[in-house]
Protein backbone atom coordinates (compact mmCIF):
# COMPACT_ATOMS: atom_id res chain seq x y z
CA UNK A 1 0.00 0.00 0.00
CA UNK A 2 0.98 3.60 -0.90
CA UNK A 3 0.96 4.19 3.14
CA UNK A 4 4.21 1.89 3.71
CA UNK A 5 7.15 3.51 4.14
CA UNK A 6 10.11 2.85 2.41
CA UNK A 7 13.27 4.27 3.58
CA UNK A 8 15.27 4.00 0.57
CA UNK A 9 13.21 6.10 -1.39
CA UNK A 10 12.37 8.13 1.88
CA UNK A 11 15.97 8.96 1.97
CA UNK A 12 16.44 9.30 -1.59
CA UNK A 13 14.23 12.34 -1.77
CA UNK A 14 15.53 14.27 0.99
CA UNK A 15 19.07 13.82 -0.57
CA UNK A 16 17.15 15.06 -4.04
CA UNK A 17 15.40 17.98 -2.23
CA UNK A 18 19.08 19.25 -0.09
CA UNK A 19 20.61 18.37 -3.74
CA UNK A 20 18.41 21.06 -5.58
CA UNK A 21 18.77 24.00 -2.99
CA UNK A 22 22.71 22.75 -2.75
CA UNK A 23 22.29 24.34 -7.05
CA UNK A 24 21.06 27.80 -5.18
CA UNK A 25 23.99 29.01 -3.09
CA UNK A 26 21.97 32.03 -2.30
CA UNK A 27 18.95 30.50 -0.77
CA UNK A 28 21.05 28.24 1.59
CA UNK A 29 23.16 31.73 2.50
CA UNK A 30 19.33 33.56 3.19
CA UNK A 31 18.23 30.52 4.98
CA UNK A 32 20.72 29.30 7.41
CA UNK A 33 21.58 33.37 7.84
CA UNK A 34 18.64 35.41 7.87
CA UNK A 35 17.15 34.61 11.30
CA UNK A 36 20.10 35.04 13.07
CA UNK A 37 20.74 38.87 11.62
CA UNK A 38 17.03 39.53 12.57
CA UNK A 39 17.63 38.46 16.22
CA UNK A 40 21.04 40.77 15.77
CA UNK A 41 18.82 43.60 14.22
CA UNK A 42 15.97 42.77 17.41
CA UNK A 43 19.34 42.69 19.92
CA UNK A 44 20.15 46.28 18.85
CA UNK A 45 16.47 47.64 18.49
CA UNK A 46 15.79 47.12 22.10
CA UNK A 47 19.36 48.14 23.12
CA UNK A 48 18.19 46.17 26.62
CA UNK A 49 19.81 42.65 27.51
CA UNK A 50 16.45 42.07 29.87
CA UNK A 51 14.63 42.95 27.19
CA UNK A 52 15.70 41.16 24.36
CA UNK A 53 16.29 38.16 26.76
CA UNK A 54 12.53 38.48 26.87
CA UNK A 55 11.78 38.39 23.73
CA UNK A 56 14.11 36.40 21.79
CA UNK A 57 12.90 33.13 22.43
CA UNK A 58 9.80 33.49 21.13
CA UNK A 59 10.94 34.60 17.93
CA UNK A 60 14.02 31.94 17.75
CA UNK A 61 10.50 29.76 17.35
CA UNK A 62 8.73 32.17 15.00
CA UNK A 63 11.35 33.20 12.88
CA UNK A 64 12.24 29.64 11.13
CA UNK A 65 8.36 28.93 11.59
CA UNK A 66 7.99 31.37 8.92
CA UNK A 67 10.74 30.68 6.66
CA UNK A 68 10.17 26.79 6.82
CA UNK A 69 6.13 27.42 5.85
CA UNK A 70 6.97 29.78 2.57
CA UNK A 71 10.26 27.53 1.48
CA UNK A 72 7.76 24.22 2.17
CA UNK A 73 4.75 25.65 0.27
CA UNK A 74 6.53 26.73 -2.64
CA UNK A 75 8.70 23.30 -3.43
CA UNK A 76 6.09 21.47 -3.33
CA UNK A 77 4.04 24.16 -5.26
CA UNK A 78 6.67 23.77 -7.80
CA UNK A 79 6.23 19.87 -7.71
CA UNK A 80 2.87 20.37 -8.35
CA UNK A 81 3.33 22.50 -11.23
CA UNK A 82 5.87 21.14 -13.22
CA UNK A 83 4.32 17.55 -13.09
CA UNK A 84 6.95 16.08 -10.83
CA UNK A 85 4.48 15.35 -8.45
CA UNK A 86 2.44 13.62 -10.89
CA UNK A 87 5.52 11.64 -12.10
CA UNK A 88 6.32 10.31 -8.78
CA UNK A 89 3.00 9.47 -8.28
CA UNK A 90 2.96 6.98 -11.31
CA UNK A 91 6.19 5.87 -9.74
CA UNK A 92 6.71 2.99 -6.92
CA UNK A 93 6.68 6.23 -4.23
CA UNK A 94 4.41 5.99 -1.49
CA UNK A 95 2.79 9.31 -0.25
CA UNK A 96 4.83 9.18 3.06
CA UNK A 97 8.02 8.46 1.35
CA UNK A 98 7.67 11.88 -0.09
CA UNK A 99 6.52 13.92 2.59
CA UNK A 100 8.85 12.40 5.11
CA UNK A 101 11.50 12.77 2.62
CA UNK A 102 10.75 16.89 2.97
CA UNK A 103 10.52 16.35 6.36
CA UNK A 104 14.15 15.09 6.82
CA UNK A 105 14.93 17.44 4.76
CA UNK A 106 13.83 20.55 5.90
CA UNK A 107 14.59 19.20 9.29
CA UNK A 108 18.63 19.35 8.80
CA UNK A 109 18.40 22.78 7.20
CA UNK A 110 15.97 23.93 10.49
CA UNK A 111 18.38 22.25 12.61
CA UNK A 112 20.90 24.02 10.84
CA UNK A 113 19.28 27.40 11.05
CA UNK A 114 18.24 27.55 14.60
CA UNK A 115 21.58 26.23 15.93
CA UNK A 116 23.31 29.14 14.36
CA UNK A 117 20.55 31.69 15.24
CA UNK A 118 20.50 29.88 18.92
CA UNK A 119 24.27 30.12 19.04
CA UNK A 120 25.17 33.60 18.16
CA UNK A 121 22.20 35.13 20.54
CA UNK A 122 23.53 32.79 23.43
CA UNK A 123 27.22 33.74 22.72
CA UNK A 124 27.09 37.04 21.66
CA UNK A 125 23.84 38.92 22.19
CA UNK A 126 23.58 38.23 25.84
CA UNK A 127 20.11 35.95 25.83
CA UNK A 128 19.89 34.88 29.18
CA UNK A 129 18.00 31.38 29.47
CA UNK A 130 17.09 29.57 32.73
CA UNK A 131 16.46 26.34 31.24
CA UNK A 132 18.82 24.19 29.27
CA UNK A 133 19.79 24.83 25.50
CA UNK A 134 18.45 21.53 24.38
CA UNK A 135 14.93 22.26 25.48
CA UNK A 136 15.34 25.90 23.48
CA UNK A 137 16.47 24.05 19.91
CA UNK A 138 13.51 20.96 20.66
CA UNK A 139 11.54 23.69 20.41
CA UNK A 140 12.62 25.83 17.73
CA UNK A 141 13.14 22.72 15.63
CA UNK A 142 9.75 21.53 16.35
CA UNK A 143 8.78 24.57 15.25
CA UNK A 144 10.67 24.65 12.01
CA UNK A 145 8.46 21.25 11.07
CA UNK A 146 5.44 22.91 11.99
CA UNK A 147 6.04 25.56 9.82
CA UNK A 148 7.61 22.92 7.27
CA UNK A 149 4.01 20.72 7.42
CA UNK A 150 1.37 23.85 7.33
CA UNK A 151 3.22 24.97 4.16
CA UNK A 152 2.93 21.53 2.63
CA UNK A 153 -0.22 21.54 3.54
CA UNK A 154 -1.45 24.82 2.27
CA UNK A 155 0.37 24.32 -1.21
CA UNK A 156 -2.05 21.70 -2.34
CA UNK A 157 -4.69 25.01 -2.27
CA UNK A 158 -2.61 27.13 -4.07
CA UNK A 159 -2.45 27.40 -8.03
CA UNK A 160 -0.21 30.12 -8.55
CA UNK A 161 2.87 30.80 -6.58
CA UNK A 162 1.47 34.19 -5.80
CA UNK A 163 -1.49 32.47 -3.80
CA UNK A 164 0.95 30.36 -2.12
CA UNK A 165 2.97 33.40 -0.80
CA UNK A 166 0.07 34.72 0.15
CA UNK A 167 -0.54 31.92 2.38
CA UNK A 168 2.12 32.84 4.72
CA UNK A 169 -0.15 36.26 5.94
CA UNK A 170 -3.27 33.67 6.06
CA UNK A 171 -1.85 31.32 7.73
CA UNK A 172 1.23 32.62 9.68
CA UNK A 173 0.71 36.05 10.46
CA UNK A 174 -2.79 35.83 12.87
CA UNK A 175 -0.81 32.64 14.81
CA UNK A 176 2.19 35.02 15.39
CA UNK A 177 -0.32 38.08 16.69
CA UNK A 178 -1.92 35.53 18.52
CA UNK A 179 0.64 33.58 20.20
CA UNK A 180 1.49 35.74 23.43
CA UNK A 181 4.61 37.60 21.69
CA UNK A 182 2.61 41.23 21.44
CA UNK A 183 -0.20 40.55 24.36
CA UNK A 184 -0.29 37.65 27.14
CA UNK A 185 -2.43 35.39 25.33
CA UNK A 186 -4.14 35.67 29.00
CA UNK A 187 -4.90 39.33 28.87
CA UNK A 188 -6.24 39.32 25.24
CA UNK A 189 -10.60 39.06 25.30
CA UNK A 190 -11.93 36.03 25.48
CA UNK A 191 -12.47 35.46 21.48
CA UNK A 192 -8.65 36.15 20.52
CA UNK A 193 -7.94 34.03 23.58
CA UNK A 194 -10.19 31.28 22.39
CA UNK A 195 -8.43 31.68 18.85
CA UNK A 196 -5.51 31.67 20.08
CA UNK A 197 -5.69 28.02 22.32
CA UNK A 198 -6.90 26.69 19.24
CA UNK A 199 -3.29 27.99 16.78
CA UNK A 200 -0.38 25.50 17.35
CA UNK A 201 2.54 28.58 17.55
CA UNK A 202 0.82 29.30 20.62
CA UNK A 203 2.22 26.53 22.57
CA UNK A 204 5.49 26.64 20.88
CA UNK A 205 5.91 30.17 22.22
CA UNK A 206 4.86 29.26 25.81
CA UNK A 207 7.17 26.43 25.85
CA UNK A 208 9.50 29.04 24.56
CA UNK A 209 8.65 31.26 27.48
CA UNK A 210 8.80 28.71 29.62
CA UNK A 211 12.08 27.56 28.84
CA UNK A 212 13.57 31.70 29.74
CA UNK A 213 12.32 31.45 33.11
CA UNK A 214 12.76 27.97 34.34
CA UNK A 215 14.61 25.15 33.70
CA UNK A 216 12.02 22.90 35.46
CA UNK A 217 10.30 20.19 32.67
CA UNK A 218 6.70 20.62 34.23
CA UNK A 219 3.55 18.82 32.71
CA UNK A 220 2.82 22.28 31.33
CA UNK A 221 6.28 22.30 29.00
CA UNK A 222 5.63 18.66 28.45
CA UNK A 223 1.98 19.05 26.72
CA UNK A 224 2.84 22.02 25.06
CA UNK A 225 5.57 20.40 22.95
CA UNK A 226 2.72 17.27 22.44
CA UNK A 227 0.43 20.08 21.08
CA UNK A 228 2.82 21.27 18.98
CA UNK A 229 4.69 17.79 17.57
CA UNK A 230 1.23 16.64 16.90
CA UNK A 231 -0.33 19.45 15.24
CA UNK A 232 3.09 18.97 12.83
CA UNK A 233 1.94 15.10 11.99
CA UNK A 234 -1.54 16.12 11.94
CA UNK A 235 -0.75 18.70 9.40
CA UNK A 236 1.64 16.53 7.50
CA UNK A 237 -1.22 13.65 7.18
CA UNK A 238 -3.48 16.08 5.95
CA UNK A 239 -0.77 16.99 3.51
CA UNK A 240 -0.71 13.36 2.18
CA UNK A 241 -4.37 13.70 1.98
CA UNK A 242 -4.09 16.02 -0.70
CA UNK A 243 -1.45 14.33 -2.61
CA UNK A 244 -3.51 12.26 -5.19
CA UNK A 245 -2.27 9.82 -7.80
CA UNK A 246 -5.52 10.35 -9.94
CA UNK A 247 -6.98 14.02 -10.85
CA UNK A 248 -9.61 15.16 -12.69
CA UNK B 1 -8.92 -14.00 -18.43
CA UNK B 2 -6.40 -11.09 -19.64
CA UNK B 3 -5.04 -11.80 -23.29
CA UNK B 4 -1.24 -12.11 -23.13
CA UNK B 5 -0.88 -10.98 -26.32
CA UNK B 6 -2.23 -7.67 -25.68
CA UNK B 7 -0.74 -5.24 -23.51
CA UNK B 8 -3.15 -2.61 -23.15
CA UNK B 9 -6.95 -3.35 -23.56
CA UNK B 10 -9.46 -0.33 -23.51
CA UNK B 11 -13.17 -0.92 -23.71
CA UNK B 12 -15.91 1.63 -23.62
CA UNK B 13 -13.61 4.47 -22.20
CA UNK B 14 -15.14 7.69 -21.19
CA UNK B 15 -13.74 11.41 -19.33
CA UNK B 16 -15.14 14.37 -18.79
CA UNK B 17 -13.26 17.06 -17.43
CA UNK B 18 -14.58 20.13 -16.81
CA UNK B 19 -17.99 19.77 -17.91
CA UNK B 20 -16.94 18.46 -21.10
CA UNK B 21 -16.71 15.05 -22.65
CA UNK B 22 -12.93 14.69 -23.36
CA UNK B 23 -12.81 10.68 -24.73
CA UNK B 24 -16.64 9.61 -25.64
CA UNK B 25 -16.31 5.64 -25.16
CA UNK B 26 -13.05 5.02 -26.94
CA UNK B 27 -12.16 1.74 -27.24
CA UNK B 28 -9.37 -0.54 -28.50
CA UNK B 29 -6.21 -2.94 -27.72
CA UNK B 30 -2.80 -2.43 -28.19
CA UNK B 31 -0.60 -5.92 -28.97
CA UNK B 32 2.19 -6.25 -26.76
CA UNK B 33 5.75 -5.35 -28.39
CA UNK B 34 4.47 -3.47 -30.62
CA UNK B 35 4.98 0.71 -31.33
CA UNK B 36 1.69 1.95 -31.62
CA UNK B 37 1.04 5.75 -32.59
CA UNK B 38 -1.48 8.08 -31.00
CA UNK B 39 -2.33 10.38 -33.92
CA UNK B 40 -4.62 13.46 -33.59
CA UNK B 41 -4.70 16.84 -33.55
CA UNK B 42 -4.07 19.35 -30.16
CA UNK B 43 -6.48 18.67 -28.41
CA UNK B 44 -8.27 15.85 -29.60
CA UNK B 45 -8.09 13.48 -25.83
CA UNK B 46 -4.71 12.32 -26.75
CA UNK B 47 -2.91 13.20 -23.45
CA UNK B 48 -6.13 12.57 -21.65
CA UNK B 49 -6.27 8.74 -22.95
CA UNK B 50 -2.39 8.25 -22.17
CA UNK B 51 -3.44 9.80 -18.53
CA UNK B 52 -6.33 7.56 -18.10
CA UNK B 53 -3.76 4.42 -19.28
CA UNK B 54 -0.80 5.20 -17.03
CA UNK B 55 -3.71 5.52 -14.30
CA UNK B 56 -3.74 9.30 -13.22
CA UNK B 57 -6.88 10.45 -14.74
CA UNK B 58 -10.30 10.21 -13.06
CA UNK B 59 -12.70 8.27 -15.18
CA UNK B 60 -16.08 8.49 -16.14
CA UNK B 61 -16.88 4.96 -17.63
CA UNK B 62 -15.50 1.98 -19.06
CA UNK B 63 -12.01 0.03 -18.01
CA UNK B 64 -8.46 0.26 -19.04
CA UNK B 65 -6.38 -2.97 -18.65
CA UNK B 66 -2.81 -2.67 -18.72
CA UNK B 67 -0.22 -5.77 -18.55
CA UNK B 68 -3.82 -7.98 -17.03
CA UNK B 69 -4.21 -5.42 -14.30
CA UNK B 70 -6.63 -2.26 -14.00
CA UNK B 71 -5.06 0.91 -14.85
CA UNK B 72 -3.76 2.79 -12.06
CA UNK B 73 -2.90 -0.58 -9.80
CA UNK B 74 -0.04 -0.03 -7.53
CA UNK B 75 1.54 -3.58 -9.07
CA UNK B 76 2.09 -1.34 -12.40
CA UNK B 77 4.25 1.49 -10.84
CA UNK B 78 7.42 0.11 -12.13
CA UNK B 79 6.16 -1.58 -15.18
CA UNK B 80 5.00 1.74 -16.93
CA UNK B 81 7.26 3.95 -18.08
CA UNK B 82 5.69 7.70 -18.64
CA UNK B 83 6.94 11.24 -20.01
CA UNK B 84 4.44 13.65 -19.88
CA UNK B 85 4.18 16.96 -22.40
CA UNK B 86 5.79 19.14 -20.55
CA UNK B 87 9.16 18.15 -18.66
CA UNK B 88 8.03 16.62 -15.86
CA UNK B 89 12.14 16.84 -14.14
CA UNK B 90 13.20 19.58 -11.84
CA UNK B 91 15.12 21.93 -12.89
CA UNK B 92 17.23 22.53 -10.28
CA UNK B 93 19.70 19.11 -10.37
CA UNK B 94 21.55 18.23 -12.88
CA UNK B 95 20.57 15.66 -15.78
CA UNK B 96 22.60 12.87 -13.67
CA UNK B 97 21.08 14.03 -10.37
CA UNK B 98 17.97 14.21 -11.44
CA UNK B 99 17.65 10.79 -13.54
CA UNK B 100 19.86 9.38 -10.45
CA UNK B 101 16.82 10.31 -8.15
CA UNK B 102 14.24 8.56 -10.21
CA UNK B 103 16.23 5.65 -10.86
CA UNK B 104 16.28 5.37 -6.85
CA UNK B 105 12.74 5.62 -6.73
CA UNK B 106 12.32 3.02 -9.38
CA UNK B 107 14.45 0.97 -6.70
CA UNK B 108 16.41 -0.11 -9.56
CA UNK B 109 19.63 -1.95 -8.54
CA UNK B 110 22.25 0.40 -9.50
CA UNK B 111 20.57 4.49 -9.96
CA UNK B 112 23.87 6.13 -11.02
CA UNK B 113 24.51 3.10 -13.70
CA UNK B 114 21.09 3.02 -15.31
CA UNK B 115 20.78 6.77 -15.29
CA UNK B 116 24.02 6.77 -17.44
CA UNK B 117 22.61 4.19 -19.59
CA UNK B 118 19.51 6.12 -20.22
CA UNK B 119 21.54 9.39 -20.62
CA UNK B 120 23.39 7.80 -23.18
CA UNK B 121 20.10 6.62 -24.91
CA UNK B 122 18.70 9.92 -24.93
CA UNK B 123 21.97 11.50 -26.27
CA UNK B 124 22.45 13.98 -23.12
CA UNK B 125 25.99 12.17 -22.25
CA UNK B 126 28.00 15.73 -23.06
CA UNK B 127 25.01 17.54 -21.20
CA UNK B 128 25.31 14.79 -18.20
CA UNK B 129 26.36 17.41 -15.51
CA UNK B 130 24.83 20.65 -16.73
CA UNK B 131 21.41 21.78 -14.88
CA UNK B 132 18.56 20.73 -16.13
CA UNK B 133 17.44 24.40 -16.06
CA UNK B 134 19.89 25.27 -18.44
CA UNK B 135 19.60 22.99 -21.64
CA UNK B 136 17.09 23.97 -24.46
CA UNK B 137 13.92 23.13 -24.64
CA UNK B 138 14.41 20.03 -27.05
CA UNK B 139 17.05 18.61 -24.36
CA UNK B 140 15.10 19.07 -21.10
CA UNK B 141 12.22 17.03 -23.16
CA UNK B 142 14.77 14.29 -23.82
CA UNK B 143 15.60 14.20 -20.18
CA UNK B 144 12.35 13.77 -19.16
CA UNK B 145 11.96 11.07 -21.72
CA UNK B 146 14.93 9.37 -20.19
CA UNK B 147 13.01 9.40 -17.12
CA UNK B 148 10.74 6.63 -18.58
CA UNK B 149 13.56 4.84 -19.81
CA UNK B 150 14.94 3.93 -16.41
CA UNK B 151 14.39 0.48 -14.99
CA UNK B 152 12.64 -2.25 -17.05
CA UNK B 153 9.29 -1.13 -17.77
CA UNK B 154 6.77 -3.42 -20.01
CA UNK B 155 4.63 -0.38 -21.55
CA UNK B 156 6.42 2.95 -22.38
CA UNK B 157 3.40 6.12 -22.85
CA UNK B 158 5.03 8.65 -24.72
CA UNK B 159 3.31 12.34 -24.94
CA UNK B 160 4.64 13.73 -28.07
CA UNK B 161 8.40 12.99 -27.11
CA UNK B 162 9.76 14.48 -30.31
CA UNK B 163 7.84 17.44 -30.25
CA UNK B 164 10.54 20.59 -31.14
CA UNK B 165 13.31 18.07 -32.17
CA UNK B 166 15.68 18.45 -35.06
CA UNK B 167 15.26 16.12 -37.85
CA UNK B 168 18.27 14.13 -37.04
CA UNK B 169 17.63 13.15 -33.54
CA UNK B 170 13.48 12.61 -34.34
CA UNK B 171 14.99 10.18 -36.20
CA UNK B 172 17.62 8.74 -33.91
CA UNK B 173 14.45 8.49 -30.94
CA UNK B 174 12.06 6.61 -33.15
CA UNK B 175 15.52 4.11 -33.99
CA UNK B 176 15.62 3.72 -30.20
CA UNK B 177 12.05 3.29 -30.09
CA UNK B 178 12.20 0.46 -32.51
CA UNK B 179 14.87 -1.14 -30.77
CA UNK B 180 13.21 -0.68 -27.22
CA UNK B 181 9.95 -2.31 -28.80
CA UNK B 182 12.12 -5.83 -30.39
CA UNK B 183 13.05 -6.24 -27.00
CA UNK B 184 9.52 -7.07 -26.30
CA UNK B 185 8.35 -3.38 -24.91
CA UNK B 186 5.30 -1.85 -25.60
CA UNK B 187 5.21 1.77 -26.54
CA UNK B 188 2.45 4.24 -26.88
CA UNK B 189 3.59 7.40 -28.84
CA UNK B 190 1.67 10.36 -29.44
CA UNK B 191 1.99 12.86 -32.17
CA UNK B 192 0.32 15.33 -33.97
CA UNK B 193 2.77 15.25 -37.05
CA UNK B 194 1.54 12.69 -39.11
CA UNK B 195 5.06 12.02 -40.77
CA UNK B 196 5.81 9.81 -37.91
CA UNK B 197 2.39 8.03 -38.43
CA UNK B 198 4.42 6.10 -41.17
CA UNK B 199 7.09 4.84 -38.59
CA UNK B 200 4.39 3.09 -36.09
CA UNK B 201 3.46 -0.37 -36.33
CA UNK B 202 -0.31 0.77 -35.51
CA UNK B 203 -1.83 3.78 -35.41
CA UNK B 204 -5.05 5.14 -33.49
CA UNK B 205 -6.37 8.36 -35.32
CA UNK B 206 -8.27 10.36 -32.81
CA UNK B 207 -10.55 13.49 -33.17
CA UNK B 208 -12.64 15.15 -30.86
CA UNK B 209 -12.75 12.71 -28.12
CA UNK B 210 -13.94 9.82 -30.40
CA UNK B 211 -10.93 6.87 -31.99
CA UNK B 212 -11.18 6.75 -35.91
CA UNK B 213 -9.29 4.78 -36.74
CA UNK B 214 -7.25 1.52 -35.17
CA UNK B 215 -4.94 0.36 -37.80
CA UNK B 216 -1.72 -0.75 -39.14
CA UNK B 217 -0.20 2.12 -41.43
CA UNK B 218 -0.90 -0.12 -44.47
CA UNK B 219 -4.47 -0.92 -43.59
CA UNK B 220 -5.43 2.66 -43.60
CA UNK B 221 -3.72 3.43 -46.87
CA UNK B 222 -5.58 0.44 -48.30
CA UNK B 223 -8.74 1.22 -46.46
CA UNK B 224 -8.93 4.92 -47.78
CA UNK B 225 -7.30 4.67 -50.56
CA UNK B 226 -4.60 7.14 -50.09
CA UNK B 227 -1.09 6.61 -50.43
CA UNK B 228 0.24 9.37 -47.83
CA UNK B 229 -1.18 9.11 -44.65
CA UNK B 230 -1.97 13.25 -44.20
CA UNK B 231 -4.62 12.58 -47.07
CA UNK B 232 -5.74 9.16 -45.49
CA UNK B 233 -6.73 10.80 -41.95
CA UNK B 234 -8.53 13.85 -43.75
CA UNK B 235 -10.41 11.18 -45.93
CA UNK B 236 -11.55 9.48 -42.30
CA UNK B 237 -12.65 12.74 -40.96
CA UNK B 238 -14.76 14.01 -43.99
CA UNK B 239 -16.36 9.98 -44.18
CA UNK B 240 -17.43 10.25 -39.90
CA UNK B 241 -18.24 13.82 -40.59
CA UNK B 242 -20.63 12.97 -43.25
CA UNK B 243 -22.06 10.11 -41.35
CA UNK B 244 -22.92 11.96 -38.51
Amino acid sequence: MSTVINPGITLATAKRILNQLRHDPRTIAMLLLVPTVLMVLLRFVFNNEMAFSRTAPALLGVFPFVIMFLIASITTLRERTTGTLERLMTLPMGRLDLLFGYAIAFGVLATLQVTIATTVSLLWLGLDIAGSVWTLLLITILDALLGMALGLFVSAFATSEFQAIQFMPVFALPQILLCGLFVPRDAMANVLNWLSDVMPLSYAVDALTAVTVTENWDGTLVRNLIVVAACAILALMLGAATLRRRTP
Amino acid sequence: MTNSAVAVAVDGLRVIRGGREVLRSVSFDVPRGSVTGLLGPSGCGKTTLMRAIVGVQIVAGGTVTVLGQPAGDPLLRDKIGYATQNAAVYADLTVTECLTYFASVLRVDDPAADARRVIADVDLTDHAGKLVGNLSGGQRGRASLAVALLGTPELLVLDEPTVGLDPVLRDDLWTLFHRIAERGTTLLVSSHVMDEAARCDRLLLMREGVLLADDTPEGLRAHTEQSDLEQAFLRLVRESEAAA
